[in-house]
């Protein structure tokens, strides 16, 4: 199958997950438990990643300024703006990629070959609105909220460094961070953001739906799944830059 | 009462099914026997509505498969109960859930409704304290019992089963046969079984319908079986030494 056939059949299978539930009550049930599993749970991660890798923006922005006079500020303004416009939304929706990605097609997947898709059909259920739909739901509604966190955590980290490090001023930092704050550029992290989360809960759904096999190619379609989501999330990030930023 | 008329349905150029003419009857198990690659699967799938033949027809009590309308069709789904061969209960969902999820899906009842409904097959199929376990806590022969519980919690009018006694050891094997035959009684449904088990052929196979390269090749009881002169059917069935024994053993005794 080409790339063609495989982009075509993904348009398809969005026809058929964006279809009214089928019982509203067993759709709220399944969004909460994906919430659960897609959004609660990466909390732990997303932070912790945050937090260090805003604390190693801020050490070295202070380490590669060297001249006496560039302001000490620069590092808590280059902090957040890094931090805002690419840190956040793009690098922790691919570390989601890796981690939520893989979850969702390796669980549909093995749904897929152990049967369980073909029950859910046979019983009349539209499997790809029932397993998909919310999945969607909950990543494109819970994922800026995370993202915030990560913004939040990361500027934080930053500051920690600073502190623990003595390689900055505390007030410096946060005169960075306040300095021409631009509130389009949050809003810009965040169109990204919901974008990121369709396509991190999307292509991963398909690699699983469509898998072939046993449990060797789902797998390999979890791995694949992974690779092909970072890829759209880069195609993505370079196009949503041009439009909302040039 | 489930009627099938000249089917035939093709992949690419390869012709699965030649054009079978067949019938179930209510409150009778149905068993689909054959090689591997005679075209049960395919029938079965067909008779489920997962495949659609070319040629032919399916009569579901009087109602043609091909004049069926999409309400029809989603409508009969609920009738339909199915027992994969892999049990496909749903892993992330515990035996109460399992079976509850047609009845959540399908029908407005409130949670106590569905709940004693619940309980009421799983007392069927033997599993009355098992309602919090996740499938993966369970033995395959629960599993089964469990996949059946959920298949016929809607009442279904037809209970399909794919290959129930597969990686089953002999005694729960029997336990899940007389078990579907109890039910199917019990309940006037129209059961087909899709199986290999000659044990099940001889047990609960009230008709027995012999598939081979695509065609119907033979029809009849498990009693008939014994007397069939059918050499496809005498090579497949009496293919061991027990079971050779056996039928001669039965025919001496006629």
């Amino acid at each position: 199958m080409n790339y063609i056939e495989h982009v075509g059949k993904y348009f398809m299978m969005l026809g058929q997950i964006f279809k009214r539930p089928q019982k509203f009550r067993v759709f709220r049930e399944a969004l909460f438990r994906e919430i659960e599993q897609l959004g609660i749970k990466s909390i732990g991660i997303i932070s912790f990643i945050s937090f260090f890798i805003g604390g190693v923006i801020a050490l070295q922005t202070a380490l590669n300024i060297s001249d006496p006079l560039i302001p000490k500020m620069l590092i808590g303004f280059a902090t957040k703006r890094s931090v805002i416009l690419e840190f956040a939304p793009t690098f922790c929706s691919i570390i989601l990629a890796g981690k939520v990605g893989s979850y969702i097609t390796s669980s549909i997947g093995t749904m897929r070959v152990t049967e369980q898709i073909d029950a859910l059909e046979i019983m009349g259920v539209n499997s790809l609105n029932y397993l998909v739909l919310p999945k969607i739901i909950a990543t494109v509604f819970f994922y800026p909220f995370l993202i915030i966190l990560g913004m939040f955590l990361a500027i934080f980290g930053g500051w920690a460094a600073g502190i623990l490090s003595n390689m900055f001023y505390e007030a410096d930092y946060i005169a960075g961070i306040q300095y021409d704050f631009a509130p389009f550029l949050v809003v810009y992290a965040l169109v990204k953001t919901i974008i990121f989360a369709f396509i991190i809960s999307t292509v991963p759904s398909y690699h699983g739906y469509y898998v072939k096999g046993g449990s060797l190619e789902v797998g390999k379609a979890s791995t694949q799944s992974v690779v092909w989501t970072i890829v759209v999330i880069v195609i993505a990030n370079y196009f949503l830059t041009q439009m909302l930023l040039t | 009462m489930i009627k099938v008329n000249d089917i035939h349905k093709r992949f690419g150029e390869t012709e699965v099914l030649k054009g079978i003419t067949t019938s179930f009857e209510p409150g009778k198990t149905n068993l689909i026997i054959g090689q591997s690659g005679a075209g049960k699967t395919v029938f079965l799938k067909s008779l489920l509505g997962l495949h659609v033949p070319e040629e032919g027809t399916i009569i579901y009590n009087g109602q043609v498969n091909t004049e069926m309308t999409i309400e029809n069709k989603r409508d009969f789904r609920q009738e339909l109960g199915m027992v994969f061969q892999g049990s496909a209960l749903f892993d992330s969902l515990n035996v109460e859930e399992n079976v509850m999820f047609p009845l959540k899906m399908f029908k407005q009842q409130s949670k106590n409704e569905m709940l004693d409904r619940v309980n009421i097959v799983l007392e069927r199929v033997d599993l009355e304290n098992s309602n919090q376990k996740f499938p993966a806590e369970l033995s395959g022969g629960m599993q089964k019992r469990v996949a059946i519980a959920r298949a016929i919690v809607m009442n279904p009018k037809y209970l399909f089963c794919d290959e129930p006694n597969s990686g089953l050891d002999p005694s729960t094997s029997i336990l899940i046969d007389n078990l579907i035959k109890e039910i199917t009684e019990e309940y006037q449904i129209t059961t087909v079984i899709n199986t290999h088990d000659m044990n099940s052929v001889m047990e609960i196979g009230d008709k027995i319908v012999f598939l081979k390269d695509g065609l119907k090749a033979w029809e009849g009881s498990s009693k008939e079986i014994f007397k069939t002169d059918n050499q496809a059917v005498v090579d497949f069935v009496y293919s061991s030494n027990l079971f050779k024994k056996v039928r001669e053993a039965y025919l001496k005794e006629q």
